[in-house]
């Protein structure tokens, strides 16, 4: 199948790329703002919680950041079905409507998968920052009259918000690569796409290089508009770098 | 808030009974009792350590105490139980020592956010209370500026004009002036010396034993969770006195090389 250049890259291999760019973006968004939750949530538990909320979020924390992600993905897509088998097995049809909720579509597995790492990572950035929070902010809140939960969402939330975002978007500058492991569990997302074409076409050093270019311009997008707003949100009179 | 045909009730604004508090197995504080009339400015002084700041926060009832009660214009603070003690924090105006503003939000925000989160008063109200109570705190045109682009006095004149702002009964100030450069306490301590003639009850911890001296009727010493010694400030404060109010002042007042007794506060 002779193919010139142009042709090959015009008609193969950017509608391709542009087509699994879309697939990523579809992934990513979700995954980083559902990670973000979980962080704010997570954080938020573990820096203000009781001892038994902190143990728990704490071995969240520990199994999801010291599993690598491959196996966490692998776990959501391959894993996971096989609890539902031993649900119906064990527990005939009756229990079908709860083994179905196992059985996850790839890129329900993907989103998951990305949003529950990154959110264990997003955590710690967001307790970090919350734990440097001078608690005299939060008294002097609560000696206005201000219940805790109130002091805790206008008062020392949008202050540690503030501080965590450097890290936040480090940890989606992240999350826009690794979410090229959804090729793993058959999404072809851009990554995907690209493996397709190459192996197909025999042409790699093109494909990657290009799909590299891709994500470049992906996380620089998103470094530009991370700094946005972390301009946007600066409190003036505070140095931000 | 109190109309004028209902009176006030007789007896003490403030009452504070028998309040013990210990922390991590540690005796802070230790059946300590005192009052205030309306008006009245008391002045707590003593060594770190001595109880002086965890006495002002089970006042307020940020710590609760283990022992004892407050009692608020007659009011109970223990009675209040945990989910009316609000109300009760409402009518007692906190001054911290490093100001707690909120790093977030400008001057005149500051001063709003309680307005509007606490007493529930519309957005555009809330903003003209919060820029009268700046301008009484002489910070007109301020009123944009964040606690990171304002000097330590401006940012204690915010916290003041924000606890101002709630209408309290009664103000505790946790070493008002201690974080300041020199050059900045007076227009703090000016501020607060209008509110004590202005009629605000206060109870302040300081160690402007001048300045002090010369607003109250009475001193407190506070000393390993007790009130040890309390009277008129020319009593406590003369030498003659062999107080250990007068032994502990005159450390400080060496610094500065000022006798306390003789003591007056800097010119308004």
């Amino acid at each position: 199948m002779p193919m010139g250049t142009f042709d090959f890259y015009a008609n193969v291999l950017i509608p391709a790329l542009n087509h699994g760019l879309w697939i990523s973006v579809k992934i990513i968004v979700p995954s980083s703002l559902l990670g973000i939750a979980i962080g704010i949530l997570v954080g938020a538990g573990r820096a203000l919680g009781n001892a038994w909320l902190t143990r728990v979020l704490n071995a969240y924390v520990a199994l999801f950041r010291g599993t690598p992600l491959v196996v966490q993905l692998m776990m959501w897509f391959y894993g996971l079905p096989s609890l539902s088998l031993w649900l119906e097995k064990n527990f005939g049809p009756g229990a079908a409507p709860v083994a179905d909720l196992f059985r996850l579509s790839p890129y329900a597995a993907s989103v998951i998968a990305f949003a529950m790492c990154s959110g264990a990572y997003q955590s710690e950035y967001i307790r970090g920052a919350l734990l440097s929070i001078k608690r005299g902010q939060f008294l002097a809140a609560l000696s206005l009259g201000f219940t805790k939960s109130q002091a805790f969402w206008s008062v020392t939330l949008p202050v540690a918000l503030r501080r965590a975002l450097p890290g936040c978007g480090n940890e989606i500058v992240y999350l826009i690569k690794y979410s090229s492991l959804a090729m793993l569990v058959t999404m072809n997302e851009l990554t995907g796409e690209t493996k397709a074409i190459a192996s197909l076409y025999f042409r790699h050093l093109e494909c990657y290089l290009l799909t590299a270019l891709y994500y470049l311009a992906l996380v620089t997008l998103a470094t530009v508009f991370l700094r946005r707003l972390e301009k946007a949100l600066s409190v003036p009179g505070e140095r931000i770098d | 808030m109190r109309t004028p045909s209902s009176p006030p009730p007789p007896g003490p604004l403030l009452n504070v009974v028998g309040v013990s508090k210990s922390l991590g197995g540690k005796l802070l504080l230790d059946r300590v009792s005192l009052s205030l009339n309306r008006g009245e400015l008391k002045v707590l002084i003593g060594p770190s350590g001595g109880g002086k700041s965890t006495l002002l926060q089970c006042i307020h009832f940020l710590l609760a105490p283990d022992e004892g009660d407050v009692f608020l214009d007659g009011v109970s603070a223990r009675e209040m139980g945990k989910k009316n003690i609000r109300s009760f924090r409402q009518e007692i105006g906190m001054i911290f020592q490093d100001f707690n503003l909120f790093d977030h939000l400008s001057a005149q925000n500051n001063v709003a956010i309680a307005l509007r989160r606490v007493k529930k008063i519309p957005k555009k109200e809330a903003l003209e209370r919060a820029r009268l109570e700046l301008r009484r705190v002489g910070l007109s045109g301020k009123e944009e500026l964040y606690p990171a682009q304002l000097s330590g006095g401006q940012k204690q004149r915010v916290s003041i004009a924000r606890a101002l702002a709630m209408d309290p009964k009664i103000m505790l100030l946790d070493e008002p002036t201690s974080a300041l450069d020199p050059e900045l306490i007076g227009e703090v301590l000016n501020v607060i010396q209008d509110l004590s003639e202005g009629g605000m009850t206060m109870l302040m911890v300081t160690h402007q034993v001048g300045f002090a001296s010369h607003l109250t009727e009475e001193i407190l010493f506070m000393e390993n969770g007790r009130i040890t010694e309390s009277g008129p400030p020319a009593l406590l404060l003369g030498e003659a006195s062999r107080s250990r109010t007068y032994e502990f002042c005159s450390k400080f007042m060496e610094i500065s090389g000022r006798d306390p007794a003789a003591a007056r506060p800097s010119s308004k």
